[in-house]
């Protein structure tokens, strides 16, 4: 099965800067690129592990802390990166993104490639609207995930051409 | 290290989003002097942010309180409106509504069952280690998750925060082969429920009793979710057996029911006629247990719950992973009954015209008894919001069982408890709970102090 390129906005609008990711995905949505799932979440773990299959390429959209910080600033983070700088797990409720990473991994369950494209934020208190900082880095963030999924496209396509000379099936079917 | 002298354990709050819940624990010579647990509550940011909305808004906009419970919220939210306006939603839709209320049932249970609560008792630092070592439970477990997730997206139009519930009802209802596919999936979903329901009977459990009064919905002859009437159990003296059951109409739930701020919360603590009490599965099971689904009931049994057709209770917070098992293989079994007997309703929803009123309602959220009460004036614009979450009326259970358990722990026999045990202790009493402390959260950070 040729996989597909999974685009999900985690966070929460009603959090200011945490909606950075949603709001991603609501600007994709003005002018949708072709054939990507475009969605959104709040993180939790179990509803992740359920919007990718193994030979999918994922790309998260996500708001982060960094210290010492610079809201606004992007990163492109690998899985395993984002794994490492999540906070330990001492979460009486939920678990971070990273364990959620971790707990595909564990399950199996780890898309064909995961990508965290992610903004520093600066405000995360109770309310609608993201902070000037996070706002002015918004248009930057939505080219680079466009890009990113034109870029998984190609690797995809690349791939399922070379499983055809094979004349086999994609390498995780 | 001596357990003389003084000190303090603090979980504070980390991440993402910044600190939603915290705990503080000082413990002075020996005797544990304080419990605080520090929760910042988004519901009251929502009570301002509704008054001057429409009466049709609330389940859109209270359905963004939490993640986890959407559905809870606009159940709440559209009863205590439509009774402001002397509407009842009965029949095919209040039954598709319950629909919708088990499928989220069956998502957060599950999570909290698999991926949060398990791994205390398996001796797993987490989830992903649970994975590792027992992964069979955990696939199934997101299983049944993925059941409850389909109810969602098939009747709430998607999976987070759902979009298709409206006062009075849908904006549009399913036909019956549309709810096919479910069934399916839930009748693969039971017996997955009833094995995890052995699973976690398994479990060792520590003793400890939590002694004050529950509360709960109770609707003679069904376990209640989002029917009845509030009721209160009366305190257990240590023991399983139940104790007198008393009406608590929720036009009167807020005379008992009283909240006060304290000074280390932005979250109000709630006191029942001026006690701490519980809501949740405990209560819900104490009260209505007798009303399981058949299947339900047989597993709670066997489990070892007690039987509560005879009047027994489990006061146990470590069992409370029981019977939320137990729960979600009710909800499953019950959402089955429901899709077998659907006939679409006539209209997907029924008119609900304001009029210058009060409404209050209250259902079974997964962690417990959430309330709603709206004004409004004639044309509908709200006047009043006011929402009564479940964690904050267990918040003050919460610092006690926390108390109790972490005292027994130091009067105990054995080496005294350093600071990493006394932590773990404190984790696993406050998950006990499965309090919903961060609404949008993600992490909760630990350090260590001592005075």
């Amino acid at each position: 099965m040729t996989g597909r390129v999974v685009v999900i906005g985690v966070g929460n609008p009603y959090r200011r800067d945490d909606g950075a990711g949603p709001a991603v995905i609501e600007a994709l949505r003005a002018a949708p690129p072709k054939d990507a799932v475009l969605t959104d979440g709040d993180g939790e773990p179990g509803r992740m592990l359920g919007l990718w299959r193994r030979q999918d390429a994922v790309i998260v959209v996500e708001v982060v802390h960094a210290h010492p910080g610079r809201p606004g600033r992007l990163h492109t983070l690998t899985a395993e990166r984002a794994a490492r700088c999540a906070a330990p797990s001492a979460s009486t409720h939920a678990l971070g993104l990273g364990e959620t990473f971790a707990l595909a991994a564990a399950l199996d369950r780890m898309p064909r490639e995961l990508t965290v494209h992610a903004v520093e934020g600066a405000d995360f208190g109770l309310g609608h609207g993201l902070s000037t900082a996070v706002a002015d880095a918004l248009p930057e963030l939505i080219r680079r995930v466009a890009g990113a999924i034109d870029e998984a496209h190609d690797r995809l396509r690349h791939t399922s051409a070379l499983a055809d000379d094979r004349g086999s099936e994609a390498p995780c079917p | 290290m001596s357990h003389r002298g003084s000190r303090v354990l603090r979980l504070d709050a980390l991440a993402r989003v910044e600190g939603e819940a915290a705990l503080q624990l000082a413990v002075r010579d020996g005797t544990v002097a304080e419990a605080r647990l520090r929760v910042y509550e988004p519901p009251r940011f929502f009570e301002a942010f509704l008054v001057g909305r429409g009466h049709g808004e609330p389940p859109d906009i209270t359905s963004r309180i939490c993640g986890i419970c959407p559905v809870a919220y606009q159940m709440t939210a559209c009863q205590a409106i439509e009774r402001a306006c002397g509407v009842t939603v009965d029949g095919p839709l209040a039954r598709l509504r319950r629909l919708l209320y088990y499928g989220e049932w069956i998502e957060s249970q599950s999570l909290h069952i698999h991926l949060l609560h398990a791994p205390d008792f398996l001796g797993c630092p987490s989830a992903v280690e649970l994975a590792r070592e027992h992964r069979a439970a955990v696939e199934r477990g997101l299983r049944i998750k993925q059941a409850g997730n389909a109810i969602m997206e098939q009747l709430g139009g998607r999976a987070i925060h759902p979009v298709n519930v409206r006062v009075g009802g849908f904006y549009r209802v399913p036909a019956p082969a549309e709810l096919a596919p479910l069934a399916e999936r839930l009748r693969r979903a039971h017996d997955d429920a009833l094995a995890t329901v052995q699973w976690v009977a398994s479990f060792d459990f520590p003793d400890a009793t939590y002694d004050g009064p529950f509360l709960a919905m109770r609707d003679p002859g069904r376990y209640a979710i989002d029917s009845g009437t509030p009721a209160v159990m009366a305190a257990g003296a240590g023991s399983d057996a139940a104790a007198p059951v008393r009406a608590l109409p929720v036009e009167e739930f807020e005379r008992h029911v009283v909240e006060r701020q304290v000074p280390h919360s932005t979250a109000l603590v709630s006191e029942l006629d001026g006690h701490h009490y519980l809501t949740g599965s405990l209560a819900r099971y104490a009260v209505s247990g007798r009303w399981l689904h058949p299947s339900a009931l047989d597993a709670a049994r066997e489990a070892g719950l007690g039987d509560p057709a005879t009047g027994r209770v489990c006061r146990n917070p470590f069992r409370s992973i029981i019977v939320r098992a137990v729960e979600v293989a009710h909800a499953v079994a019950e959402a089955l009954r429901i899709i077998d007997a659907y006939e679409p309703p006539a209209r997907p929803y029924l008119a609900v015209p304001p009029r210058p009123a009060t409404g209050r309602a209250a259902t079974e959220a997964p962690r417990g008894l959430l309330y709603h009460r709206y004004a409004m004036d004639a044309d509908g614009t709200l006047t009043l919001a006011r929402i009564v979450p479940p964690t904050a009326q267990n918040q003050a259970a919460i610092e006690y069982d926390l108390r109790r358990q972490v005292q027994s722990r130091l009067d105990g026999p054995g080496e005294p408890p350093g600071d990493e045990e006394l932590t773990s202790l404190c984790e696993r009493a406050v998950r006990n709970h499965d309090p919903c402390i961060s609404c949008s959260a993600h992490f909760l950070d630990l350090t260590v102090e001592r005075g």
